[in-house]
């Protein structure tokens, strides 16, 4: 990179450079040039004046870029580089939203996360911010892009939802049954759990991160726990290491069973939805056995990792050839197929243009997997995945298919590696007691990233949470248009996307 | 009308209106069974249906008569079929109105006052499930009418009892490949008139895959119950005609109050077994995607056809 600004490491593969919002695009460009993607952007709020943080990330080999942003408190603004990034744009829109921090000349200045009855003027995430004040109309209605034309007309559908789903509101317009144009408005269940970190001890704030999204406990906790290990500089040991890729991995497959039964079911298959309910009550009580919670919760912690007994594999192989038996039915069905094939294809240069993560990007042919791409030390590596390049429904749920099954075999090595040892607790050994930190971690949905910085006092002053669903929620209206309605629910369970995750 | 007309027609009314929803929870416990669930129970509609009743009244502001008049319109049709079908005995049914194609069309102003009171509430909804299901009925249509057509040829006589008393006369007219033929076709477009799957899924709680579900969102209280309980009928009604037509034995000829049970119990059975047997194929199948169900039904078109040609040239 040939900059003149000095990189300091300070983390894990991490090394931070300090810019003015002058410099950012021109860094900015060069990293994305050099093939990092954004991962993070958060603002801060450090009393005296407003910061930005830009998280960039390269695979083989991991590589952390950050560049801190100090901006002037009175006019906070910083050059937008959604033209260079989509999700920068995205962020960038968040970040206006809670900090105020102005992207100038952005494509798309409107809200993103903050509802228009929240004031104008008022920022959640900053440390003045104080009580929520009064709802109002103040900012105008929602701009819904309203198409026009002969037999056009509009379905909106939610917040509220007949399944026990999360709420997002979908605008769609559609002439016959094809859909033209989809919004979805989210952010319905934005609870503010950034801020709810803030002054927290990291062991305090251990239980919040598990409930960040209910079914991506440990993603969300490893992904804290490692960015707190980072910023204390603390090693966990090897044992630590494989007992969470452990769970990473039991998570993996409950969840995976449940989003293959549920596609069956959304295509009127009801049959194999039950018998993917009963796998995954199985996996539960696995989970259960295993770390005394159905929802792996409690497990992880910050410098350790302490089950309550290994899984068996040969019982999880059993259970893993039973669900392959269920999808086999599934993708033996002609009708099953049919519905399956081409619906809503997401290409390639989709996916990579809009950042997509995880089972979705796979399935569109691109190997993103942070477990490749950001190793841990004796973990090892999941077998390549076989090309399921389609980037339709088809290819969403082979890539899942393909996923239990490489879960299983990993938590087959790990149990054999770990000879044994369920139990690596923290040592209290710490490198710093202040610090900022990065982890990153390949939960079932996608990449999870957490930053955290930590103060003198030991507290958290700050946790940024990036849930797969927020850079992947993009990708939902772009294979929608052209597909029709009742085609929808089908596509959305394909994605698989949180709201609370997304939300926050 | 004789007054053993209105006796067996009044019978065949509250059989149909007692026992379809025993069939429906029959049909949904098959399911629940095979697919490895309890199940609610065969009762589970009628208890559904008495908690609908006893709640308030509700019509969305801005619709008309046509929404508060159609669960009325679907009742009345439907009780007005189950009347005159011989469900029950060939020996009651009236001169006029037990002609098919009557009762063909009676269904069918059933179906379009349902989709007219989707459309009547305004809704996205309302009007995407009417227009999907007046899509799905303008293909069964052709298929209901010609197929009909088939089965009076040989017969001379669109009259339902003239068809079912020559069928029980010569039983071997039900393998002819005429009558083969039509019933496969009116098999599939009972199905589809029906909202079973593949073409409809009954159970489903997903707005935006619905047809026929989606006509009625708006209705609440009585109202749905009204056109819960009429459609749950037309399901008996449709599967009852398609056994009539094509499995008649049992219908009693007289009108004896030995004979109407004889020939009550086997409506019964006839009806039950069909209903466990679509449910226990839906087990197996899945919703095709809306465009390709009128695929399916031009499938069951041309099976009509070629019915009817079958008619003609094998008798």
């Amino acid at each position: 990179m040939s900059s003149g600004t000095a990189r300091a490491p300070v983390g894990w593969h991490r090394t931070a450079r300090t810019v003015t919002p002058d410099q950012l695009p021109a860094q900015a460009a060069g990293l994305l040039d050099a093939g990092f993607r954004v991962a993070l952007v958060a603002g801060h709020d450090d009393g005296d004046r407003l910061r930005a943080v830009y998280l960039f990330t390269a695979a083989a080999p991991d590589r952390r870029v950050e560049l801190l942003v100090p901006l002037d408190p009175d006019r906070p603004r910083v050059p937008s580089i959604a033209a260079l990034s989509f999700p920068a744009g995205r962020f960038e829109r968040e970040m206006r939203d809670l900090f105020g921090i102005v992207p100038v000349d952005h494509p798309l200045p409107r809200r993103l996360v903050r509802h228009f009855h929240w004031p104008r003027g008022w920022y959640p995430m900053r440390d003045d911010a104080g009580d929520p004040p009064a709802f109002g109309d103040q900012d105008g209605p929602y701009p819904f892009r309203s198409v026009e034309g002969p037999g056009v007309y509009e379905i909106p559908v939610g917040p509220v939802h007949a399944g026990m789903i999360g709420p997002g509101h979908f605008r769609f317009s559609v002439v016959g049954e094809t859909i033209l144009n989809l919004k979805a408005r989210l952010w319905f269940v934005h609870r503010g759990v950034e801020k709810l970190f803030q002054g927290r001890t990291p062991q305090d704030a251990l239980e919040l991160a598990e409930r960040i999204s209910g079914d991506t406990s440990v993603g969300h906790a490893l992904a804290f726990c490692q960015a707190v290990e980072d910023a204390r500089s603390v090693d966990v040991g090897p044992d630590a290491a494989r007992l969470r890729a452990l769970l990473l991995e039991l998570e993996r497959l409950y969840n995976h069973v449940t989003d293959i039964g549920a596609m069956c079911n959304d295509v009127g298959h009801s049959v194999l939805h039950s018998h993917a309910g009963r796998i995954r009550e199985e996996l539960l009580r696995v989970n259960d056995r295993v770390t005394g919670s159905r929802l792996l919760r409690g497990a992880v912690h910050p410098g350790g990792t302490v089950l309550a007994a290994l899984p068996d594999p040969v019982r999880l192989r059993m259970i893993a050839a039973d669900a392959a038996e269920v999808a086999a039915l599934a993708l033996g069905h002609s009708g099953v197929l049919d519905r399956f094939t081409g619906t809503a294809v997401l290409t390639a240069r989709q996916a990579h243009d809009l950042g997509a993560l995880g089972y979705v990007a796979r399935a569109s042919g691109l190997s993103v997997d942070a477990r490749r791409d950001h190793p841990v030390a004796a973990v090892p590596l999941p077998r390549a995945a076989p090309a399921h390049a389609g980037g339709d429904v088809l290819a969403r749920f082979q890539v899942r298919c393909h996923e239990i099954a490489t879960s299983v075999e990993m938590i087959t090595e790990l149990v054999g590696l770990l000879d044994g040892c369920r139990s690596a607790p923290a040592t209290g050994a710490a490198g710093r007691v202040a610090g900022s930190g990065v982890g990153i971690v390949e939960g079932w949905r996608g990449t999870v990233v957490h930053r955290v910085e930590i103060g003198a006092d030991g507290l958290l002053r700050r946790v940024k949470i990036v849930d797969p669903s927020f850079l992947n929620w993009p990708a939902l209206p772009v294979v929608m248009a052209d597909t029709i309605v009742p085609d929808f629910p089908l596509v959305n369970k394909s994605f698989g996307l949180s709201y609370a995750g997304n939300d926050l | 009308m004789s007054v053993a007309g209105i006796t067996v027609a009044l019978v065949q009314a509250v059989v149909v209106l007692v026992g379809s929803p025993l069939l429906l929870g029959i049909m949904r416990q098959v399911r629940a069974r095979l697919e490895g669930r309890a199940g609610a129970g065969v009762l589970q509609p009628w208890r559904d249906l008495r908690k609908l009743m006893r709640k308030q009244p509700l019509t969305p502001r801005g619709t008309t008569e046509v929404f508060r008049m159609a669960p009325l319109v679907l009742m009345a049709t439907t009780l007005a079929v189950v009347a005159v079908v011989p469900f029950v005995t060939t020996a009651a049914v009236p001169a006029a109105g037990a002609d098919l194609f009557v009762v063909v069309a009676l269904l069918t102003l059933g179906a379009v006052a349902l989709a007219l009171a989707g459309l009547d509430t305004g809704t996205a909804f309302g009007g995407m499930g009417a227009s999907r299901e007046i899509t799905i009925l303008a293909l069964v249509e052709p298929t209901l009418l010609v197929g009909v057509l088939a089965l009076s040829v040989p017969v001379g006589s669109t009259d339902l009892g003239d068809i079912v008393t020559s069928t029980l006369r010569d039983p071997g007219r039900v393998i002819t490949p005429a009558h083969v033929l039509a019933a496969v076709a009116l098999g599939l477009a009972v199905v589809a008139e029906t909202g079973r799957l593949p073409v409809d899924n009954p159970s489903t709680h997903l707005e935006l895959t619905m047809v026929h579900e989606a006509m009625v969102l708006e209705y609440a209280g009585p109202d749905l119950a009204l056109v819960e309980l009429a459609s749950a009928m037309r399901l008996t009604v449709f599967l009852g005609l398609w056994a009539t037509l094509f499995a008649p034995w049992g219908i009693a000829g007289t009108t004896g109050p030995g004979a109407v049970a004889l020939g009550v119990a086997v409506f019964a059975v006839k009806v039950t077994a069909l209903g466990a047997g679509l449910a226990g194929a839906e087990v197996f199948l899945a919703k095709l995607r809306l465009f390709r169900t009128p695929e399916l039904l031009a499938g069951s078109f041309v099976l009509a056809l070629l019915a009817v040609v079958a008619s003609f040239f094998f008798g």
